[in-house]
């Protein structure tokens, strides 16, 4: 058995830690002062998609569509071991929201063949839509499992999983090909591995080459793409001219969600208990925090 | 995210002056390497570009996964059930990590799945990992194990062990000590017997082995039968099967995660590495000085998280209205601990470079042999290199494990109270600390092994140049303390060599190996004052110190402090 696996990742501000200097003071956040990492749950399927290749065979091919920085987290793709990976990036693709998104990436895995199972994370920590999966399911035809939490089973043309569901699991059966969005317990992410580390970081994609050459009045675009495709360090991307789409679906006229407003939400103190200093009241208190989590 | 390697900036300062062209030019065979592995660097700067990028790796496990399970490591420790040996859950987990990372091979050749790595490299990484957990350090310290195999055996158990190592699917142990032969392995009993057909096979038992459960064994055993001393001893490798039994292993007090086993061994068949008899006077001085710079790391390591935690303590602690890091004695107490930890970086990697330049030249040799090469200007340099690896290995091991134990004591003395307390990880730190200066040879056989290179002044060329440098500004004053330093040591060398009296000798070792490394880790200070600015306080504290240190050695020499060993019986009576 051997399958072909893609997986979707995105490159995502760190959220997680913001700081003082990353927010504006109308309350928004300064993406250009956060570091930009890897969508951990992105992270999370391309560590599944790895296991299901070393326990069944296969291949695995990592995409991310962004800006030209984004080849950095394909960059770490190849340390984590996937096969190939490509880059999908357009000026003309800026702006994507959900559906503009879905239907760029749905349109570049038409174009690389058959496949068996493409695996995203339930959401990015940006957006937190959880959108860009299920639309990209949609716009491929295939069956959707979202909230996956564990393979349970895979054989030729079926696929087993069990699925997070309010209050439990649920377990379901998909034939392939199918896509999944998975949550954090799915995984646990593998560390970069060394000799890959040292064989793909020169790995640069087209416009990183172009930036090389700009700097570097020797250098010569077509040469050099050439000796990174030889060395096995060339990033492919895929751009406009690679697909033949609709441009009215694509980008920021072809995104139809709009920010409408922004709320600056400021978390305060909520209401005051008062705790009477008796045995009972300390119990009770010790009980609250239990219950808050705060204690445990 | 934290990263010990990144978040280091003394470990930053020595990375970058690693000076290791040489080194690595002989280990990478002129960079020819990357034809045939797309991981092998294509010059000195792709090299360190690479060793920069592994030890972040390393960097971001150790602060990240394996320091925040050393405690629970600590708590439960390793187990013996049924005869078989399971580490803690934190240490499986972290092997489990490291291996995936492919970290476990890190001086091993590329053939071997290896990464081919300088030594200075995987001591950096070992120095990281003893931070995060020291316990740790003695499963991931023992790759010297397969560099032993790599070094003496032939290409065939090469070809055997040493992948297995690479990819982790191996630990390994040196089963060395036995109830009776403890400092003294002339003392080896474990008999090594050969049948009719030429395989060898071990019977006896081992004490005190680290991951004695590991899964391939290095067992130095008596091989000649009716010999008395080390010369009747060999080496052998074999693997911790069914015929290997673990008796027992031992409660200790630190490094719980780390099983130290009782071994027997049941006629278990071994194979020969190296020559017959070469087995301690070779294979395992040669072994035994790895796991020496292996253990001076581990020492570095546990300094830097216990003085970490003090700074940390003494920032965030207040009494009688302020934070105690403005107390002038903690401040004080905090810069001595800190200058400790720089210079003993200091001298630890200057030693592991002399360490790597001593094995690359002694390959090249082989290698210009091989080819029919001449090969005398390196072979001169690789006997200069060999005997100054001789006399630094101990002396920093000496060194290093000692001032570890000073640092973890102050370190819980600025935590009061709450430092005797196990809530607090200096308390983990400062058990952890105690064995450094204890095992791979105590403290006291290391100033014995570095002491015939002090008596005979080997260093004398080098410092003699330093003292005819010029060195400019408040560098000037602390180079003319040195050159006082090397005065009075020069002076107690001459009293004890005049004295020549071998147990007055013995005892004052220790002040005159102390006198010996102020000098040298006086003149790499200065040399890195002269880098940056702000080594220069590091200098001057170090040196400043040493020079009153150095009048308090030459009192205790030259005044007979020793001379009342003659009344020991009455004395101790």
């Amino acid at each position: 058995m051997s399958f072909r696996l893609i997986v979707l990742a995105k490159q995502v501000p760190d959220t997680a830690n913001i700081h003082g200097q990353v927010m504006r003071p109308d309350g928004t956040v300064n993406r250009a002062k956060l570091p930009a990492i890897f969508n951990p749950e992105d992270k999370v399927a391309l560590e599944l998609a790895l296991q299901v290749k070393e326990q069944y065979g296969g291949t695995v091919t990592a995409i991310s569509m962004g800006p030209p920085k984004a080849s950095e987290i394909l960059r770490e793709c190849l340390y984590l071991g996937v096969d190939e990976v490509y880059l999908i990036s357009d000026r003309k693709f800026a702006g994507a929201d959900t559906l503009a998104t879905s239907y760029v990436l749905s349109e570049a895995i038409k174009k690389m063949g058959n496949y068996d199972l493409i695996i995203a994370g339930r959401q990015a920590i940006d957006g937190d839509t959880a959108q860009v999966g299920p639309q990209t399911a949609e716009k491929l035809g295939i069956p959707q499992i979202t909230y996956a939490a564990k393979i349970t089973d895979l054989k030729k043309n079926r696929i087993t999983v069990r699925r997070r569901i309010d209050g439990g699991y649920e377990i379901l059966e998909s034939k392939l090909p199918v896509l999944l969005t998975v949550i954090k317990e799915a995984a646990e992410p593998r560390p970069f591995k060394a000799r890959n580390v040292m064989a793909y970081k020169n790995a640069k994609s087209l416009s990183e080459l172009e930036e090389m050459v700009n700097q570097n009045s020797l250098l010569y675009i077509d040469d050099l793409k050439e000796e990174f495709i030889a060395r096995g360090l060339f990033i492919p991307t895929l751009t406009l001219d690679d697909f033949e789409i609709d441009e009215t679906r694509i980008g920021q006229s072809g995104s139809p969600t709009k920010v409408y407003k922004v709320d600056s939400v400021v978390l305060g103190a909520g209401e005051h208990i008062k705790i009477e200093p008796t045995g009972e009241g300390i119990n009770q208190l010790i009980d609250q925090l239990m219950s808050d989590r705060i204690f445990g | 995210m934290s990263n010990f390697f990144s978040d280091n900036a003394d470990m930053q300062f020595q990375f970058q002056h690693l000076n290791l062209q040489e080194v690595v030019e002989i280990i990478e065979h002129d960079y020819q390497e990357h034809r045939q592995y797309n991981y092998a660097p294509r010059d000195y700067s792709d090299a360190l570009d690479n060793y920069r990028k592994i030890l972040e790796i390393i960097g971001d496990l150790a602060a990240n996964f394996i320091a925040p399970r050393a405690a629970e490591v600590d708590e439960s420790g390793s187990h013996l059930q049924d005869g078989k040996v399971s580490y803690a859950k934190g240490t499986r987990e972290s092997l489990e990590k490291l291996a995936q990372a492919e970290l476990m091979g890190i001086t091993l050749p590329r053939q071997y799945r290896g990464l081919n790595f300088p030594t200075t490299i995987y001591i950096m990484a070992i120095e990281m990992v003893s931070r995060a957990d020291a316990a740790l350090m003695n499963i991931f310290g023992l790759q010297d194990i397969a560099e032993t195999i790599h070094k003496f055996g032939t290409s065939d158990q090469m070809g055997e062990f040493l992948p297995g190592f690479s990819s982790g699917k191996y630990t390994g142990a040196m089963a060395l000590t036995e109830p009776d032969a403890g400092s003294d392995l002339q003392a080896v009993k474990l008999h090594a017997y050969q049948t009719d057909n030429g395989q060898w096979f071990l019977r006896g038992v081992k004490r005190f082995i680290t991951n004695g459960n590991g899964n391939v064994l290095l067992v130095l055993a008596r091989s000649e039968p009716g010999s008395k001393d080390g010369r009747g001893l060999s080496l052998f490798v074999c693997y911790g099967d069914e015929t290997v039994k673990v008796r027992r292993i031992e409660n200790k007090l630190g490094i719980h995660g780390s099983p130290t086993c009782e071994l027997q061994f049941n006629d278990t068949p071994a194979q020969l590495i190296g020559k017959r008899k070469f087995g301690l006077i070779k294979y395992v001085m040669d072994l035994m000085n790895g796991a020496r710079l292996g253990v001076s790391a581990q020492a570095l390591g546990i300094s830097q998280a216990a003085y970490e935690a003090a700074v940390n303590y003494a920032r965030a602690r207040e009494q009688f209205g302020k934070a105690i890091y403005h107390i002038p004695v903690v401040t004080n107490m905090l810069i001595d601990m800190r200058v400790t930890l720089e210079s003993n970086r200091s001298l630890l990697y200057s030693t592991t470079k002399i360490v790597d330049l001593r094995d690359k030249l002694e390959a090249k040799i082989i290698r210009l042999k091989d080819e029919g090469k001449s090969f005398e200007e390196e072979n001169e340099r690789f006997k200069k290199v060999s005997k100054m690896a001789a006399l630094l290995t101990p002396m920093t091991k000496f060194i290093l494990t000692e001032s570890a134990n000073q640092i973890t004591y102050d370190s819980l003395q600025i935590h009061g109270g709450a430092g005797y307390m196990r809530e607090f990880t200096i308390e983990r730190l400062a058990r952890d600390a105690r064995i450094t200066n204890i095992y791979e040879g105590t403290s006291q056989l290391q100033i014995v092994a570095a002491m015939g290179g002090v008596l005979n002044d080997l260093l004398a060329e080098d410092f003699n140049e330093k003292v005819e440098k010029i060195y400019k500004g408040s560098l000037s004053r602390l180079a003319d303390y040195l050159k006082d330093i090397r005065k009075i040591y020069l002076d107690c060398l001459k009293y004890i060599l005049d004295k020549n009296d071998i147990q007055f000798q013995e005892v004052a070792a220790r002040d005159l190996v102390e006198l010996y490394s102020y000098q040298y880790v006086g003149y790499i200070l200065l040399d890195e004052a002269e880098l940056e600015p702000r080594k220069i306080f590091i200098a001057n504290r170090y040196i400043v110190s040493a020079l009153a240190k150095t009048r308090s050695n030459a009192e205790a020499i030259k005044n007979e402090q020793f001379s009342d060993l003659l009344h020991a019986d009455e004395i101790l009576n």
